[in-house]
């Protein structure tokens, strides 16, 4: 092994132990998409109530930016200090860092929706809920969509931190590799993965945004 | 009570005792055009929100077709009333037919309907159906508010509330909509209630115009009636100086232009007679009346020389067919007839066909006069510089 460089040592651990990194990336993938998921589920309808409450978007908007202030690694031991250990904790924090992104995307992207083209609706006899299902909703889809790639990238981080408080994921692999002698190419078998999967998930999803923006430019 | 569309007493207050619509009343029929027109802050476009409902009074009660706007529900209500605003409001991520039939989509029409009644009316407006697949930003300006328009009549809505629909278009377009809105509402008959601070606008299509300020209805009437008696200054202002007297020949009646003592006879007279006051009034015809100056004909130099022998009196020879005017037709009616078939004058007569003036070429070279140069005292004041 010791005659071996850092990449050929890189290979050579992803060829005996594929399926535990395979495994450990979809550990990893899953606790970021559910932190998302539910803050998205959270996130999505607080924007679109603030959006119509002006006065409380401050507050819910300034609570939302404290939490994003505390330290991922703070938060994840805050948290643990009540959840425990294990993968619920770091899908509360994950959850918690994607409050903000979702809440202000949602937020602005109903905020930008045309006082013209609200009043024509409202003017032709739409109800508040056709106005925000034919109107609103559409309308700002791309800008919440926006907002769910940012806390998806910033998630994925996140989750490789959880590690520490025993959620597995590519982050596992990364301790290993700063515990062992020479782990250099632990590192990187789990660096790489987590950088990628960052990267994939804001392409797919920038792609999937550019399809709910303004299909009315595209002919 | 079988107006159309009635406001009694009607207030509109905002929070800090700021009257937007100060105690308004006025009523409105079917099929009329109503423009509203007024400074900014007049009060004219929550006036017309207040149809819809978008805004509610303060006091007083609207009535629509019969029923008191405070008992219906708004949503039920907004989708009987067609509205037009000054941005379009067309939704951008809507082809042009999801556009066109959002209201008949509300009311739950059939796919096949909404489809039928997007081409019948793009048919209306000369717009192809291939523009049914488009979407708004791949339209002009001018195109996107004919939409609009088409948009407010999808449901079949008798009235149609259009708030400054053309001001952001350029000036052909504009006159171009409004000949098609001012069509569309003949031929379909239906109330249209504008709003517009442009006096050209409101004088061109309107049927009666309100004129607001501060909240308040200082004039309603018929453009003509507005042109012919401002109630005050502001209206003036309003209106414009040279609108004013570019409108004379609009409004002027035959009667404010016409000589008042034209030469006229009794039938019974005779010819000696007839020959004998022309020649003292110096004048080639006479008109005849009756004892209460009915007007029954003319008699003119050629007729008394022609018949001069075989005829006594002048109801023997007098022309029955005379063409007249009545004296409260508009100057701009008769100023054609006259100058076209080169009559000399014509006869003025009031309701009761009595005789009371003629109209000369002469008072009418005055009237184009007034208009070519405004002011009749203008080149006067010029010619002694």
């Amino acid at each position: 092994m010791t005659d071996l460089n850092t990449w050929q040592q890189l290979i050579y651990y992803f060829q005996h132990n594929g399926s535990y990194v395979l495994r450990q990336f979809s550990q990893h993938f899953l606790i970021s998409i559910y932190g998302v998921l539910i803050a998205a589920l959270l996130g999505i309808p607080l924007g679109i109530f603030i959006a119509h409450r002006k006065k409380l978007s401050h507050v819910i908007i300034g609570i939302a930016n404290v939490i994003q202030t505390v330290p991922s690694l703070a938060m994840l031991s805050i948290i643990m200090l009540g959840l425990g250990l294990g993968t619920r904790t770091v899908i509360a924090t994950v959850f918690l860092y994607s409050l903000l992104p979702i809440i202000k995307n949602t937020y602005t992207g109903m905020e930008n929706v045309s006082d013209n083209i609200i009043d024509s609706g409202i003017g032709m006899g739409m109800t508040n809920w056709q106005l925000l299902r034919l109107v609103e909703l559409p309308l700002s889809l791309a800008v919440i969509m926006a907002g769910i790639r940012n806390a998806l990238v910033v998630a994925i981080g996140i989750t490789a931190i959880g590690a520490f408080v025993g959620a597995g994921g590519l982050g596992d692999i990364i301790i290993r590799g700063t515990n062992a002698t020479n782990g250099g190419a632990l590192i990187l078998a789990g660096a790489l993965p987590t950088a990628l999967t960052a990267i994939i998930a804001d392409l797919t999803l920038g792609f999937i945004q550019r399809h709910l923006e303004a299909p009315q430019t595209r002919s | 009570m079988t107006h159309y569309l009635t406001f009694d007493h009607v207030s509109k207050l905002y929070r800090g005792g700021n009257k937007a619509v100060d105690d308004i009343s006025f009523t409105v029929d079917q099929g009329e055009f109503i423009c509203l027109i007024g400074t900014s802050g007049s009060g004219k476009t929550t006036t017309m929100r207040m149809i819809n409902r978008m805004i509610t009074p303060t006091q007083g009660s609207i009535t629509l077709a019969g029923e008191d706007l405070a008992n219906v529900d708004p949503v039920k209500l907004r989708r009987r009333i067609g509205y037009v605003i000054q941005n379009i409001g067309l939704m951008p991520h809507m082809t042009i037919q999801d556009n066109i039939t959002i209201v008949p989509k509300l009311l739950k029409w059939s796919p096949e309907k909404r489809h039928t009644k997007a081409l019948e009316l793009l048919k209306l407006v000369e717009m192809p159906a291939t523009f049914l697949d488009r979407y708004p930003s791949q339209l002009s300006g001018g195109q996107q508010q004919r939409i609009g328009v088409i948009r407010a009549l999808a449901a079949g809505q008798d009235i149609i509330l259009m708030d400054e629909p053309f001001g952001a278009l350029d000036p052909i377009t504009r006159e171009a909509l409004q000949d098609l809105v001012k069509q569309l509402q003949s031929e379909l008959g239906k109330t249209i209630i504008f709003v517009t601070h442009d006096m050209d606008e409101a004088l061109k299509l309107a049927s009666r115009i309100a004129i607001m300020d501060n909240g308040q209805i200082i004039q309603m009437g018929t453009p003509n009636e507005i042109l012919r008696n401002p109630a005050n200054q502001f209206v003036e202002d309003l209106i414009g100086h040279e609108r004013l007297i570019e409108a004379k020949p609009n409004v002027e009646t035959v009667g404010q232009i016409m000589l008042k003592s034209p030469v006229a006879i009794t039938p019974g007279k005779s010819l000696v007679d007839a020959i004998r006051l022309m020649r003292q009034r110096r004048v080639d015809t006479l008109l005849v009346v009756d004892e209460n100056r009915h007007l029954k004909g003319l008699v003119d130099i050629e007729n008394i020389d022609h018949h001069y022998k075989d005829a006594t009196s002048v109801s023997d020879i007098m022309t029955t067919q005379v063409s007249y005017v009545n004296e409260k037709d508009l100057v701009r009616d008769t100023i054609e007839r006259i100058l076209k078939r080169g009559w000399k004058y014509v006869p003025v007569v009031n309701d009761d066909h009595q005789l009371v003036g003629i109209v000369t070429r002469t008072a009418l070279v005055d009237v184009v006069y007034d208009a070519v140069w405004g002011d009749t005292d203008e080149p006067d004041t010029q010619s002694e510089q």
